[in-house]
């Protein structure tokens, strides 16, 4: 196993970076789906606002980015701290 | 060739083709049982685990929801998605490093602790027999519709289908077969979706379809489908009518509990390294996405043209006459024998309460005279859009590939928590490897039993039981794993102590409003009117999750620190490196 220290370090950045994910992950579908949804009102889409494109179909869209986006993040952590497979 | 024959065609085909890749790949040792020897392509896994997940709560329910219920129902879409993020993020890796076969032994070994491991194993059976209740619902339904039988006929063939590839194959079947049923459940899904969004919209993207123009109207179809709704009375589609708490809470239940369920973070255990653990519950989202985001598409366009079948001059002018249901053809000289067909299963009634010869679908609970069963919704879409009978069978398989194959994962969990934890890991750690396979088959066989019995008198549709099952594994098994891996502080009184206060509340709270063990009439409050705030059965996961965290933090940290080589367990499995194959103790 790594030394104690870069262990550390490399744990605090991956809490940073899945703390970072999810506030986007909140945002996007208990933010802007439902608590905002009033505020984005006046944002019309096909016939609705965006609050109603993001609680049907937004939310999901960023979910999968976030998901890839932590991952590669993570492969690159990894390979800086030394602790891949 | 009628459409019966084509069903049995089309479903005999799946079926044999499933069967087909159980046997072939029947698992020789217990680690091929359980875990598929570890050598599952990310993508692949992906494809299995959206298989496995996706079960007839997505396929056959979800959807038919959504169209009665609109925007309210947005929670069922953001929380069995969202919930991936966070296994992606707080827990796969982390098990995957791990290195062993089930979540209780992860309990188990980090609360070094016997009865952490027990606990752990009740939780697991509690929301896995809940939830595969939802899926016999699926099954009876589909079954009931599609051979043309009673739905506990088909309840029975279901569980046979069941019984057999899963007992048989174990993990690795389970993984190949889920494969394949992914792909067929994935083109039963879409290929209906597009024509009738290509018939409604001319855009043959359903997602987009749902925010473009209806071609009869010229304005937006969600605006066609808003007024209609309105003029007869129904709930707004587009506008909140729930509570902002209810849908937060419900949202979040589901979330957490789709990554604090048992069979689908096993799913994590079966690929080679723990970055394939990151990559693989992505890939699982992608697959589950399509879905997800044809979804919302199917639901307004179903309840437009089940709005159009019954309108069929408009919300103003006359009804539909029941002379006309009755002959199978509409004045339009469409055919809609499928209001007839569904009539026989009791899934849809009529009643023409006063008597005009005209069957008024209305919002007006007195003066509605058709009820129409939110789980047919889906089934039904193709034959509303006067499809043809080839897509009629091929949805048919859909649904029951969804909902086969999470009942077999299902099983698989809770065959592997009572063989594997509770008989090897408790009662008789020396039991050969064989009798273990053995016990694994028998308990598989008899959780079969009890979830067949119980699917014949199900609490709700079959997404309402489902979302129970995720409020269950919510309040109890999710915040046990995820304070294993990101505190060292929470020790075995903490988290056996929060597993079961989180676990019985919620039950408690279900029970109180969906009657004791389920049985009708023995409850004393009911969703519409709650006990506490607004908050309903479905939602209570996130309350009852709540509880499993402070009381695990109150008690973690009024008893002593957990053990250095616990310590060092949790510190080992925060990073990658070093994660070999699964070990035997």
């Amino acid at each position: 196993m790594a030394d104690k220290s870069s262990s550390n370090a490399y744990w605090s950045a991956n809490i940073r970076l899945i703390t970072i994910s999810l506030v986007i992950w909140f945002i996007a579908s208990y933010g802007l789906g439902i608590l905002f949804r009033p505020m984005l009102a006046g944002i019309k889409i096909g016939g609705t606002d965006l609050g109603f494109w993001f609680a049907q179909q937004g939310s999901i869209l960023v979910f999968l980015v976030l998901i890839f986006v932590y991952a590669a993040r993570m492969n690159k952590l990894d390979r800086e701290h030394g602790v891949e497979e | 060739m009628d459409q019966f024959t084509l069903n049995l065609i089309v479903v005999g085909a799946t079926f044999a083709l499933y069967i087909g890749i159980a046997i072939w790949a029947r698992a020789g040792s217990t680690s091929e049982f359980y875990a598929a020897g570890r050598g599952v392509h990310p993508v692949l896994n992906g494809m299995a685990t959206g298989a496995d997940w996706m079960s007839a709560a997505s396929f056959i329910s979800m959807a038919g929801i959504i169209a009665f219920g609109g925007y309210d129902t947005s929670a069922y879409l953001m929380g069995w998605t969202g919930g991936y993020v966070l296994l992606a993020m707080l827990l796969a890796p982390y098990l995957r490093k791990f290195g062993k076969f089930t979540v209780p032994e992860f309990i188990g070994d980090r609360f070094y602790s016997p009865t952490a491991r027990m606990v752990a194993v009740v939780c697991l059976i509690v929301a896995s027999i809940t939830y595969v209740i939802g899926q016999m619902t699926g099954v009876g339904v589909a079954f009931s519709r599609f051979l043309e039988v009673k739905a506990s006929t088909g309840l029975f063939i279901g569980a046979a289908i069941v019984f057999m590839y899963a007992v048989l194959g174990g993990m690795k079947g389970i993984t190949y077969t889920q494969v394949a049923q992914y792909v067929v459940l994935i083109i039963a899904y879409t290929i209906p979706a597009i024509f009738i969004s290509l018939q409604l919209t001319g855009n043959p993207i359903p997602p987009l379809g749902l925010f473009s123009n209806d071609v009869s109207t010229g304005q937006p179809l969600l605006q066609t489908l808003e007024g209609l709704v309105n003029d007869l009375g129904f709930k707004s589609y587009l506008n909140q009518s729930d509570t902002t708490l209810n849908m937060f809470l419900f949202t979040l239940s589901l979330m957490i509990g789709t990554a604090g369920l048992p069979h689908v973070i096993v799913r994590f255990f079966t690929v080679p390294k723990v970055a394939d653990a990151r990559s693989s519950a992505g890939w699982a989202l992608v697959f589950i996405a399509l879905l997800y985001l044809t979804a919302p598409a199917v639901a307004a366009m179903a309840r437009l043209n089940l709005i159009n079948t019954f309108w069929p001059n408009g919300v103003g002018g006359e009804a539909i006459e029941l002379s006309a249901i009755e002959a199978g053809t509409n004045a339009k000289g469409q055919d809609i024998t499928w209001v007839q067909n569904w009539q026989k299963t009791g899934l849809l009634t009529f009643d023409d309460k006063n008597g005009d010869g005209k069957i008024e679908y209305l919002g007006d609970k007195d003066a509605n005279e058709l009820t129409v069963n939110n789980d047919i919704m889906v089934l039904a879409n193709p034959e509303i859009a006067h499809l043809p009978g080839w897509v009629i069978a091929l949805v048919a398989a859909g649904g029951l590939a969804a909902a086969l194959s999470t009942a077999a994962g299902l099983l698989m969990a809770i065959s592997s928590a009572i063989s594997h934890d509770l008989i090897k890991g408790q009662l008789n750690p020396n039991i050969s490897e064989k009798s273990e396979l053995l016990a694994a088959r028998i308990s598989m066989a008899v959780a079969i039993a009890v979830a067949t019995w119980l699917g014949l008198n199900p609490p709700g549709f079959a997404a309402q039981t489902v979302a129970l099952a995720f409020g269950l594994a919510a309040a109890s098994i999710f915040p046990a794993l995820m304070m294993g891996i990101f505190s060292k502080r929470i020790n075995n009184k903490g988290a056996v102590a929060g597993m079961l206060s989180g676990l019985i509340v919620t039950v408690i709270y279900i029970f109180l409003h969906k009657g004791w063990f389920f049985v009708p009439d023995t409850n004393s409050f009911t969703d519409a009117d709650p006990l506490l705030l607004s908050i309903k059965s479905t939602s209570f996961g996130s309350v009852g999750a709540l509880i499993n965290f402070v009381v695990a933090y109150v008690v973690s940290n009024a008893t002593e620190e957990p053990p250095v080589e616990v310590q060092e367990l949790v510190e080992s499995i925060r990073v990658p490196k070093g994660a070999g194959a699964a070990t035997h103790h």
